[in-house]
């Protein structure tokens, strides 16, 4: 065995309250993000992603609350992203407890900021996520992907497949990929862009965007050739638990983790 | 008392997170008199060797690390804090490690992905204190482009482009080249056996 593909469940998280209907039927409580990370950890998620979406400033310190009760609750590797903007931001992240911040508009405006995480705390908790678009016919980029900020409202002009490749080499230890395109529509990722990055970059790649079957979670492996799946609305509203997504997986030739290991 | 050894970086707070989970009384310090009183010690570590050794040395966490085992206090090296007790490593070449451990750290093979960021099976190569009650081909966490190379010291391994030390024991030395504190149950596990090898009654029957 050598590659190990992930399962990684996404949490948004507006004030510190898990937003985007939860829907499992024995939550206490629906909107804490560290009881519905301690449930996607039972039914064995090998990571976790925390995407702070708040808005209001005054808000923005409920983000560092959450991953550390999520470090005291969960013994699986957690990143968290959404607002990162300095090393600093990044520190007091991984101080209560992170693994992993990722980094998404601020790198596209200071790349140099992707290399001052990588050297302060290693490449391995330095994820670059890049948020992507098929070019329409107006000034398309090379690899016909552009990337774009702002949670996909503001193009760049700059190419995703060349953005990933210079995010490695400035010092980004992952590539959190999504297609913007496919955000929301459950259509499954876009391949040809996961597939594109992922041949590109010698570190891994989580594919995002578009899950709407578990099917779709082997063909971010399979096709798609990425290193991890993130989903989010297929595991939140309780249609599958993340055992039965790595058992289509497994079934269609991924190799996995099993959810049921030894000691649970 | 367990002592994690502060030297500034890495994600100490899962270590002690973990070490009071499985009912151990972890303390972060770089205080000599501390560490001389602890029942075990741990050196986490993340991050690139270089900066990983000098952050050490400048903490003065290498005097304390040497006098641990000297003292033959139970010793718990996680990741590049397990590089960091070797002789020297691939990633920065001419920086020496702790030299607690004798071998150099090589890059992973050629053919996979660095660094290996996933979920991997343990093999067992012998008997150790670590593993008690986890069985072959256990899952465990690995964020690594470095690991040991192989040698008398390894007590299990992974298969990641070849076969890849993930942990070796000498004497009360022991170090996972995984993150024990990010691998689920079986983690709490093997860091609880960790802690059990801390007991002060167990010192007689050293």
């Amino acid at each position: 065995m050598s590659a190990v593909a992930r399962v990684i469940p996404c949490l948004d998280v507006d004030a510190g309250r898990v937003v985007k209907g939860v829907n499992f039927v024995d939550l206490i409580d629906a909107g804490d993000p560290v009881e519905l990370a301690r449930r996607y950890d039972e039914q064995g998620a090998d990571e976790l992603v925390f995407l702070d979406i708040t808005a209001s400033s005054d808000a923005r310190d409920t983000i560092v609350d959450v991953a550390r009760r999520a470090a005291e609750e969960v013994f699986i590797p957690f990143t968290i992203g959404g607002g990162i903007r300095t090393v600093d931001d990044a520190r007091r992240l991984l101080r209560v407890g992170a693994d992993k911040t990722s980094i998404n508009t601020a790198a596209i405006r200071r790349p140099e900021l992707v290399t001052e995480i990588s050297r302060e705390f290693g490449a391995q908790c330095c994820v670059v996520a890049i948020d992507a678009r098929r070019c329409g016919d107006d000034k398309p980029t090379e690899s016909g992907f552009e990337v774009f900020t702002h949670g996909g409202r503001t193009r760049t002009g700059i190419d995703a497949v060349t953005w990933a490749v210079e995010a490695e080499r400035l010092g980004a230890g992952e590539i959190l990929l999504t297609s913007m395109d496919r955000d929301g529509t459950r259509d499954g990722f876009d391949i040809e862009l996961t597939s594109a990055v992922s041949s590109a970059v010698g570190v891994p790649v989580i594919a995002s965007g578009g899950v709407g079957t578990l099917d779709h979670l082997a063909e971010g492996v399979t096709e798609g050739r990425a290193d991890a799946v993130l989903a989010a609305s297929i595991f939140h509203f309780g249609e599958h638990t993340v055992a039965e997504a790595k058992a289509v997986m497994a079934a269609a030739g991924v190799s996995v983790r099993p959810p049921d290991t030894l000691t649970r | 008392m367990i002592a994690i050894l502060d030297y500034g970086i890495g994600n100490l707070r899962s270590a002690e997170k973990t070490l009071e989970r499985v009912g151990a009384a972890p303390v972060l310090t770089r205080d000599a008199d501390v560490v001389a009183a602890a029942d075990g010690v741990v050196l986490p570590g993340v991050g690139n060797f270089g900066r990983v050794m000098q952050a050490i040395r400048d903490a003065g966490v290498d005097a304390l690390a040497h006098a641990a085992v000297e003292a033959d206090t139970p010793f718990l090296g996680i990741c590049v804090g397990m590089q960091a007790l070797y002789d020297s490593s691939d990633e920065v070449p001419g920086v020496p490690g702790l030299g607690i451990l004798s071998g150099h750290i090589q890059r992973l093979p050629d053919g996979v992905k660095r660094p290996q960021m996933q979920w991997n099976q343990l093999s067992f190569r012998r008997d150790c204190a670590l593993f008690d009650d986890v069985h072959e081909g256990a899952w465990v966490y690995f964020v690594h482009g470095y690991a040991p190379e192989m040698s008398d010291d390894v007590v299990a391994t992974c298969s990641y482009g070849a076969e890849v030390v993930a942990a070796a024991q000498h004497g009360n030395v022991f170090a996972t080249q995984f993150h024990p504190e990010k691998s689920g149950p079986t983690g709490l596990r093997i860091v609880g056996n960790f802690v059990e090898q801390c007991r002060p009654d167990r010192g007689e029957a050293r």
